[in-house]
């Protein structure tokens, strides 16, 4: 197997961290090599964040570069469009359709584009998932990470049974059955 | 078999470390080296500590170093700047425990206010570099780095980049080394530095180093992979990985130790090979030391950037003239990093903005006041500057000059190094007001305690120093304490001590919105009825408020923390605070 390429983009605050380390968990218990790179610092104050996951029989560098991402997650609609050319062209992207002004908007130095879901649609094979909806809607608006990973779960080519799994031993013991939940809520999402 | 387990870089050179025996760490934090401590502090067997800065974490190691055990320090590039004076000495006398300070350098500057390269302060110190290329060579040479410390009775550098720091990468784990500790022995010859004894070290470090660079030729992490001959690197640290990644039918001389470096190793290695290319990211810190052996086919610098991270597709580009072909990145909006919602220091700003207030910054989450839209912090240096650069305006330019000018620094930072500046203050008779933004916390690197806090890295409770006491303890006169979110109070009192003729400290207070245990029971909602579309509440640019089509706004309460400034601010009562549901 060539070694997969994921990418998790988002607003600083929005979980990157915890989805990418989820993941990398889960390839690492497959027998993978893994390497994930984070972002921490002033970037997470509410800044564009992108963690990178690559795993396979032997990883060199930690960043996936441009046009080499198999899958793209993101967790707001301005940032899939910001990083989508990392996406290869036969490359899977998992949106959240939510918006979440960056600061540049709200002072009108710039606008906020319009049609981004087509745009993403006529470029990569797209995947829309509603999940700050779905996560309000269910009373647990800070899950709705996971019900995006779960969204983009069928293109990593692990057992349900095993993300399942590395939830429950990775996530806060008290968050453990609404991350279940909203694991399984994206997963079905995805058919 | 060992257990493996994927670890942080950081967590990495914690857990070399812990296996090393170290037992006594100390630190203060810094993107991208703070998780290090955070992470060694949980090992029951390590003493691990907060130090208000660099220079004392550095002096605390080489102290346990002298009664005989291993100790550590860990700091960001700008740290080592701070620890430079006991770093460039403690080369001179040598250690007795092993002694290892990890550098934490920022390529591309993530949280940095500049990309200065470890390695060159450490070559002007004299102090050998090791430098991993991924996790778990960070454990590895970690206890590789304490060996070398005890051989060659000299502190060692471990040199991290942020993307090291912040990669994870399979770690297999090792018992901890228990060691004696070394038993004291009086040393003045060794451990007094004054001039007498000082000349004679000299030397000892001048052969210690020239002895390193010869054995340096034979260490395994000095190693070399022949390939294609055709071409060869020269690498080290996360570069080799980028190499690897481009090229991995080239031949690679991979240095583990990259101060001082192993000429023979090296000269041998350019020699069998037809092109030879020096991949480093920062300064030409091995190149130039190449080029002065003679290496003149030695490529570096010519074609590789000085500034930012390198990856393989640089690589490639500029080696094979390979150009990636990827579509063109969508123009899309900027997304800085902003005050999160219920911060305090954007109610603090919010008055500096009103009362057209100019503010000399310092390091933390509160530089970000620089940008719109409340654009109130003027300068930004390094750790307790704004304090001291707001002396040094009012000396070239009077008392009047300042009137409209605070200096704005944190907790943990006036910690740090602002008292220093505030004492300078107060001797040279300044006339300037000094607002420390006291969220209970170091905030921008993600929470850790300090002095004034009153808990240790290691959770323990223990009396915190009051700011309030510390500052009229230096015979400031005009210290107050007040909320933070209070913007009446706030505006009254800064309006009040600028136009002060002596100095004056403001401590605003409100913990920071991210802090463990803050709870927000309340959040803010706007009623469209009563709303005036004016827009005031908008004006401090809090993320969870956006304006609707028809001018009203809407709040994310989600997002919403119910500090109450936006409340504050609209005249009309059209904003309320209530609990959450």
């Amino acid at each position: 197997m060539d070694n997969k390429n994921i990418m998790i983009v988002g607003v600083g605050g929005q979980g990157t961290l915890l989805t990418s380390r989820i993941l990398g968990k889960l390839a690492t218990i497959s027998g993978f090599d893994v390497k994930l790179s984070e972002v921490h610092g002033m970037a997470q104050r509410g800044g564009s964040v992108v963690t990178f996951v690559r795993y396979g029989e032997k990883v060199a560098e930690p960043i996936v570069e441009e046009g080499q991402a198999d899958v793209l997650i993101a967790f707001e609609r301005l940032e899939a469009l910001r990083y989508l050319h990392f996406l290869k062209k036969d490359g899977v992207v998992i949106v959240n359709d939510w918006r979440i002004d960056p600061i540049t908007v709200v002072t009108r130095v710039a606008s906020y584009p319009e049609n981004i879901i087509d745009t993403l649609k006529a470029s990569r094979k797209t995947i829309v998932v509603e999940a700050t909806k779905e996560a309000k809607k269910m009373g647990m608006p800070k899950a709705f990470n996971v019900i995006v990973l779960g969204a983009a779960a069928r293109h990593m080519g692990f057992a349900k049974e095993s993300w399942i799994h590395v939830i429950e031993t990775t996530v806060p013991e008290k968050t453990v059955e609404v991350n279940k939940k909203a694991f399984e809520i994206g997963y079905g999402l995805s058919v | 078999m060992a257990e493996k387990k994927i670890l942080l870089g950081n967590e990495a050179i914690a857990r070399g470390a812990y296996e090393a025996g170290v037992k006594v760490a100390s630190a203060y934090p810094g993107t991208p080296s703070t998780e290090i401590s955070e992470s060694l502090a949980k090992y029951d067997e390590v003493y691990a500590e907060w130090a208000p800065n660099e220079k004392v974490a550095t002096e605390v190691a080489i102290g346990a170093s002298i009664a005989g055990v291993r100790s550590m320090c860990a700091m960001k590039h700008v740290g080592v700047n701070v620890a430079a004076d006991p770093l460039y000495t403690a080369a001179y006398t040598g250690v007795r425990g092993g002694m290892v300070l990890v550098a934490a350098d920022d390529p591309g500057m993530y949280s940095s206010q500049n990309e200065q390269d470890s390695r060159m302060v450490a070559r002007a110190a004299m102090v050998p570099v090791l430098e991993p290329s991924d996790s778990a060579e960070a454990k590895e040479f970690m206890k590789y780095a304490y060996e070398l410390s005890e051989t060659y009775d000299t502190p060692m550098m471990l040199r991290t980049t942020t993307r090291l720091s912040y990669s994870q990468g399979v770690v297999e784990l090792c018992p901890r080394e228990e060691r004696e500790d070394i038993a004291y022995e009086r040393d003045p010859a060794k451990f007094v530095m004054m001039p007498g004894n000082a000349i004679k070290r000299h030397l000892v470090v001048e052969a210690r180093m020239k002895k390193m660079a010869e054995d340096a030729c034979h260490f395994s992490i000095n190693r070399v992979e022949y390939k294609d001959r055709s071409v060869g690197f020269i690498t080290s640290g996360i570069p080799y990985q980028y190499v690897k990644e481009a090229m991995p039918n080239a031949s690679v001389l991979k240095l583990g130790l990259v101060h001082p470096l192993p000429r023979k190793l090296i000269e041998e290695f350019a020699s069998n090979v037809d092109r030879l290319y020096i991949v480093e990211e920062l300064e030409p810190v091995i190149e130039e030391q190449v080029k002065s052996w003679g290496i003149s086919k030695a490529v570096g610098k010519e074609i590789f950037t000085v500034q930012g991270e390198y990856s393989a597709n640089m690589i490639r580009e500029k080696v094979l003239g390979e150009k990636n072909e990827v579509d063109t990145p969508a123009q899309v909006p900027a997304r800085p990093p902003i005050l999160c919602p219920g911060c305090p220091h954007r109610s603090v700003y919010t008055v500096l903005n009103k009362l057209k207030i100019h503010g000399a910054g310092d390091i933390g989450c509160y530089t970000l006041g620089a940008v719109a839209p409340l654009s109130v912090i003027d300068t930004t240096i390094c750790m307790g500057a704004s304090i001291s650069t707001l002396h040094g305006m009012e000396k070239a330019k009077g008392k009047e000059y300042i009137k409209n000018w605070v200096a704005v620094i944190g907790d943990s930072t006036f910690m740090h190094t602002g008292i220093n500046s505030l004492m300078n203050m107060v001797y040279n008779q300044s006339s300037g007001t000094v607002l420390i933004l006291d969220n209970s916390t170091t905030g921008m690197t993600g929470h850790q305690d300090h002095a004034a806090t009153g808990k240790t890295l290691k959770g323990q409770v223990v009396p915190a120093i009051n700011i309030y006491q510390l500052c009229r303890s230096l015979g400031i006169e005009h210290v107050y304490e007040v909320d933070a979110f209070d913007q009446e109070e706030l505006t009254k009192i800064i309006r009040q001590e600028t136009k002060r003729d002596a100095v004056s400290v403001i401590i605003t207070k409100a913990p920071c919105a991210l802090l463990k245990g803050v709870k927000f029971p309340n959040v803010c909602r706007p009623n469209s009825d009563q709303c005036k579309k004016c827009g005031a509440c908008l004006k401090p640019g809090c993320p969870a408020l956006t304006r609707n089509e028809d001018g009203t706004i809407s709040i994310d309460e989600t997002m919403c923390n119910g500090c109450g400034l936006c409340m504050q601010l609209c005249k009309f009562h059209a904003i309320e605070k209530t609990e959450r549901n």
